[in-house]
């Protein structure tokens, strides 16, 4: 058994699913940030008007949901499941965009690695045979996380250099057993990994050891090199993330120099005053459903290895003093290619 | 996997030495020109209590009410927390920022009703600071009290 | 008497008031700022402004925030240890005057103005206004 299975932790997908489409949408900082043309919709404010910042996070990620499968046209009757996640309580997100759709539904929490959970468990389902078409989604929704997680957002505080701004904005990739579109070739499913930082201010660095673990392992498990890659885009790790999980892989002999970037860093620019950069599920779901599935359809990139990132935290575990757990999952991406490259 | 004490320790030595410092002096110069601002705008209210007749320590508490007021309307218009990103502990430590700290989560819990959100959150930090103030205040009084008398 | 700047004996006076306001206030603000920054990050603003509070009664108790407020007026009571400094000299002034009872009900009873006014207004303008991000 386990035929499908590749070195210590990675599959290899015998039937490799294609992306045939995805939705991204985003609130109006993110739409002014480097990426703002390459998403399908921008917002013009946080509230949407839904009267809550949690109703309005619920309604971009339907939205992504719908922008996917209308691309595809595919009608939402014929998507087998959903597979999506967020970061309130209770996932209450993902769980009232189930209800709208009416999609059989897995609710998922990995933190800000919920969407590569999601591309993961989808492609194993197409691949395995259970589904033909699935959807993998994830939002996050600024105001509505800080509530959850810190203060009030009209709480006059400071945030200190290493806080990471929490992304307005939903993505959602639409998976089928076969069509037009980058395809899943493999997947790296990492192991949680504490390194016993404590601070809710510094994510990216809580998350570094775990992204820079499941990088080599993947690199390990399939004898490539970085270079492979045309790029290798973390989730979240932000600029001191992103530094020291490039230092921690350069100490283990690989060098990603070159073909590393994280979502958190390309969301935001350096003006938009958002500290080490974007953070939140909804960061890597929208650019990798907005800018890198369109640039991989298009041939500008070939391969790419996503990884997500994600904070396995609560407000109650961190004023518990309790150490802040990470978790990073891998999936490489093939797309078309250029045309007469070779 | 979680580290064990000598890894997490050296795990965060390397974290601290790529950490980027806070501009702790640009900080506190800021502090200082937005909290002694506020103090300031509190000492016209102050004196001009006093030229209405009020001795200083009788003034001292309507002087607070008025600086309560502005933090409070300052943060229902969304400029408060805005003057707390830039003079941070110079917001926050003026009584108008106590105010801001009832405000704040007061309007953001609206939407979970006027029992649970609005009454129950508005003292999220306001709560503690009244908490801590009244007991380590009464542990003081009662010391002094009973030493010396008053 | 009725503009600020012309009260307690005269403009020169005034002036050098606002100057120890802002002074005083500031520096404290300050104090505040560099325990917050020097500090790991368990320690949030809302730590710093229960440490302050604290801090005010304590000093208050030595008499040492007296002079202070003597000095500075509105620079001293605005900040939050002036909190704590109004409920210890409430205390210690009511239980004076009317024994063990005024020691229970002089704190509050000092610091009425400012709590009634937080609680009022803010509710209402919790009312009235939207967080906007």
């Amino acid at each position: 058994m386990a035929g499908k299975r590749v070195g210590k932790s990675t599959v290899a997908f015998a039937r490799p699913p294609v992306v045939v489409a995805a939705g991204s949408v985003v609130g109006p900082m993110e739409g002014k940030g480097p990426l703002g043309s390459e998403f399908d919709v921008v917002k013009s404010d946080n509230v949407l008007g839904e009267g809550s910042f949690e109703k309005a996070e619920a309604s971009l990620l339907r939205e992504a949901c719908e922008i996917a499968a209308y691309k595809a046209q595919v009608p939402m009757s014929r998507v087998d499941f959903l597979l999506a996640g967020d970061l309130l309580n209770q996932l209450i997100s993902a769980n009232f965009v189930a209800r709208d759709l009416g999609v059989p539904f897995f609710g998922l929490f990995g933190a800000c690695s919920t969407l590569v959970e999601a591309l993961i468990l989808g492609a194993m389902a197409i691949d395995g045979g259970f589904a033909s078409r699935v959807l993998a989604a994830c939002s996050s929704h600024h105001e509505a996380a800080e509530r959850q997680y810190r203060f009030p957002v009209e709480f006059a505080t400071q945030r200190p250099p290493t806080a990471q701004w929490t992304v307005t904005g939903a993505g959602a990739a639409l998976l089928a057993e076969s069509g037009q579109g980058p395809v899943i070739t493999h997947a790296t499913v990492g192991s949680v990994v504490d390194m016993g930082l404590k601070s809710p201010n510094d994510m990216g660095s809580a998350m570094a050891p775990a992204a820079a673990e499941t990088i080599w392992r993947h690199l390990q498990d399939l004898g490539r090199e970085p270079r492979y890659y045309d790029l290798i885009a973390t989730g979240d790790l932000a600029s001191l993330g992103k530094e020291v999980a490039e230092d921690l892989l350069r100490r283990v002999g690989v060098d990603v120099s070159g073909v590393y970037d994280d979502c958190g860093r390309m969301i935001y620019s350096p003006g938009q005053d958002a500290h080490a950069g974007g953070s939140g599920g909804g960061c890597q779901a929208a650019v990798f459903c907005g800018p890198l599935v369109k640039r991989l359809k298009a041939g500008e990139l070939r391969r790419v290895l996503l990884v997500g990132t994600g904070a396995l935290f609560s407000p109650t575990s961190c004023q518990q003093g309790q150490t802040i757990p990470a978790v990073a999952h891998a999936v490489a991406l093939e797309g078309p290619g250029r045309g007469g490259e070779g | 996997m979680k580290a064990t004490p000598g890894q997490a320790r050296r795990y965060q030595e390397l974290v601290s030495a790529k950490t980027p410092r806070k501009p702790v002096a640009r900080n506190a110069a800021l502090a200082f020109l937005v909290g002694g601002a506020i103090c300031a705008l509190g000492q016209v209210a102050f004196n001009l209590f006093v030229s209405r007749g009020l001795d200083p320590v009788q003034a001292a508490a309507p002087t607070a009410g008025v600086v309560v007021l502005l933090g409070a309307l300052l943060t229902g218009i969304g400029i408060y927390d805005e003057l707390g990103r830039f003079g941070g502990m110079g917001a926050a430590l003026p009584i108008s920022g106590f105010a801001n700290s009832i405000v704040s989560p007061a309007m953001e819990f609206k939407r979970e009703g006027l029992v649970l959100g609005v009454g129950a959150k508005m003292f999220t930090v306001a709560g503690p600071v009244i908490v801590y103030g009244l007991v380590t205040a009464y542990a003081v009084a009662v010391a002094r009290w009973l030493l010396l008398g008053g | 008497m009725l503009w600020p700047w012309k009260g307690r004996g005269g403009e020169g006076k005034a002036r050098v008031d606002y100057v120890w306001a802002f002074v005083v206030g500031g520096g404290l603000c300050v104090v505040a700022q560099l325990l917050l920054d020097l500090t790991p990050d368990a320690l949030t603003p809302a730590h710093v402004m229960v440490i302050f509070v604290s801090l005010g009664a304590l000093l208050s108790g030595l008499g040492l925030y007296q002079p202070l407020v003597d000095l500075a007026h509105a620079g001293a009571t605005v900040p939050l240890p002036g909190f704590g400094h109004a409920l210890v000299q409430g205390i210690l002034k009511e239980a004076g005057r009317e024994g063990w009872l005024g020691l229970v009900t002089g704190g509050l009873k000092a610091t009425a103005l400012g709590l009634t006014a937080a609680i009022l207004v803010g509710y209402v303008v919790a009312l009235l206004f939207n967080p906007r991000g």
